[in-house]
């Protein structure tokens, strides 16, 4: 913007305080390192991403056999491709179901300032501000069948071994636990944020019409607070697009590449493997899938619930 | 406080110490499993340890490859924070105070950043990185960290600097002050709130991150405590206690961090999870 003080000058002098004050260096010295890392990090990589993913490639000399769209055709006649698109709409579906909900509810039973809340707050966050990869190998300790938490209670108990996170029927339920262990109480924060600023006397005003308690969270509070619920939701399903840290320690996507997610997927056959052709169709299906979540829900439910 | 108010009280709080016992168990039963004997762990996982042993703590302290992982982290993350700050404040700066032709349109080109996950464009990026001879260094994890905070950063960055008060930089600037040494003077001092959420955020990020280091690190002198973790749980894969002891003296000065700076970091999480 001009400033004001630049507005009530002729133009000549405006030209040649913009020389001398340091607006055009300003923007020469103060915007190139951002735009060029930017460009050089983040968006150079994405075009490339499309680039290679045309291409048979082990990413050493240049790509040159060129494949057209058989990496595509490929992934998506995948069987595993399949099953890491499959685990991803779990991820959703339990955030959803089962993580929001509770979230919601604990958000309403603490979002009141006093110190035991203070507590109860602090201890449900906690999980969220530790890295993935920790979360993951403290839980593969849980699960552990031969030395961990698991063994010992299944021997407290006279059951023999119980292997979790190699059984493939179990194994995706024990990371989805994980997952809600991990990232509820972050959802719990947006909405006791929300639940804070909701007006006290609106809630006041249904009590003394004879509201109960319910018909003032159904009809008051869980109204006034849709924006954080849709804000919410979409951190859910952003996130499940991009589970890979927990893993790792957990299962390695494995037994029988059951617990696979799309980004293990893109690091186990693109980038272990040195397929780099493949790897990067992966990503840019990837991106193409945040893309659209991000556009849709956008055009969908940001515009109505802030209108 | 009536009758059916104290039941449901209790009750609530009932249900809240149930959660917060889901909560803690896994973590209280890895800080105790540092001082238990591997035999015990196997029987006794989640209670207190027979006797309190030391020497699992003792030897992941001792060992300076546990040092070298959490300093290489430290300064990975300092720098990643530093050059995010600078180099993503100059840039909001000129967003918000100067407009030339084509300023809207650059300022939404380093928004398109904001839109897709780091994931998506991993692979070109190793290729980069190793194109320029930078793998195994500080920087393979650094420049694209703060490439990718980037969006984020100028955003919140630019609508706080549009916030400040006008008059002070009009007063300046017929004091003669210029706009890059207002920056400096001004600008900078006055966004410490800012700055803080900011950073507090791309030091979370940068000291949990785990899938960049993973494909731009390959040699141990130069890992990650996440790396190095991995490394050493596959290296003592039976022996829970020396992995429990290292797990929880990674995890401890996050947990301390997290209490110091709790204020910014529920902000800078909580708002800046754009990123996810």
């Amino acid at each position: 913007m001009t400033t004001a003080a630049d507005r009530r000058m002729p133009a000549s002098v405006r030209m040649r305080r913009a020389l001398t004050n340091g607006r055009v260096t300003a923007v020469l010295i103060m915007l190139p390192p951002a735009l060029i890392l930017f460009t050089f990090f983040v968006m150079l990589p994405l075009g490339e991403s499309a680039w290679f993913s045309f291409f048979n490639w082990n990413g050493y000399g240049a790509p040159s056999n060129f494949v057209g769209l058989e990496n595509y055709d490929r992934i998506l006649n995948h069987s595993v491709f399949h099953i890491a698109v499959g685990n991803t709409v779990k991820i959703v579906v339990i955030s959803l179901i089962v993580q929001m909900p509770l979230a919601m509810l604990l958000a309403l039973l603490i979002y009141k300032k006093t110190p035991t809340n203070a507590v109860f707050r602090l201890i449900f966050f906690l999980p969220y501000i530790l890295a993935e990869v920790a979360a993951g190998l403290i839980w593969s300790f849980v699960f552990d069948g031969n030395y961990g938490v698991t063994a010992s209670i299944a021997g407290g108990l006279g059951m023999g071994n119980v292997f979790i996170l190699s059984d493939p029927d179990w194994a995706f339920a024990a990371i989805m636990t994980v997952i809600v262990w991990k990232y509820f109480g972050f959802h719990m924060m947006i909405y006791i944020a929300a639940l804070q600023s909701v007006p006290q006397d609106q809630i006041e005003a249904a009590r003394i019409e004879g509201a109960r308690r319910l018909q003032v969270i159904r009809y008051v509070q869980i109204p006034a607070i849709k924006p954080a619920i849709v804000v919410s939701a979409f951190f859910a399903i952003i996130g499940a697009l991009q589970v890979f840290d927990v893993i790792i320690p957990l299962t390695n996507g494995g037994p029988s590449n059951q617990t696979h997610t799309i980004v293990t997927y893109l690091y186990t056959f693109g980038l272990t493997r040195l397929n780099i052709g493949f790897g990067s169709a992966v990503g840019v299906i990837l991106f193409v899938g945040a893309v659209t979540v991000a556009l849709f829900y956008q055009r969908i439910f940001m515009k109505r619930a802030q209108g | 406080m009536t009758r059916g108010h104290l039941t449901r009280n209790l009750m609530r709080l009932a249900f809240l110490c149930i959660v917060a016992s889901f909560v803690l168990a896994p973590m209280l039963a890895t800080v105790l499993g540092g001082f238990k004997t591997n035999a015990e762990i196997r029987t006794n996982a989640l209670g207190l340890p027979a006797l309190w042993d030391t020497q699992f703590y003792g030897a992941i302290m001792s060992d300076p490859a546990f040092w070298r992982y959490l300093g290489n982290s430290l300064v990975i993350s300092i720098g990643s924070v530093v050059l995010t700050l600078i180099v993503g404040a100059a840039a909001a700066y000129v967003f918000a105070q100067i407009t030339f032709f084509g300023s809207r349109m650059l300022f939404s080109y380093v928004l398109l950043g904001l839109m897709f996950p780091f994931a998506t464009a991993i692979l070109p990026l190793f290729i980069k990185v190793r194109d320029i001879g930078l793998l195994d260094t500080y920087w393979a994890v650094i420049l694209p960290q703060t490439a990718f905070s980037l969006s984020l950063a100028i955003l919140l960055f630019r609508t706080f600097f549009a916030q400040l008060p006008k008059e002070l930089f009009e007063a300046a600037y017929i004091d003669g002050c210029g706009y890059v040494r207002f920056f400096w003077r001004f600008t900078l001092p006055l966004s410490a709130p800012i700055l803080a959420t900011v950073g507090t955020f791309v030091f979370v990020q940068s000291w949990n991150n785990f899938l960049l280091p993973l494909v731009v690190l390959n040699s141990r002198d130069v890992f990650t405590w996440p790396l190095g973790m991995m490394q050493f749980r596959g290296e003592y894969v039976t022996q829970w206690n020396l992995t429990l002891a290292f797990v929880t003296l990674t995890i401890l000065p996050a947990i301390v961090f997290f209490l110091a700076a709790q204020k910014y970091i529920v902000a800078g999480l909580t708002g800046g999870a754009v990123k996810g």
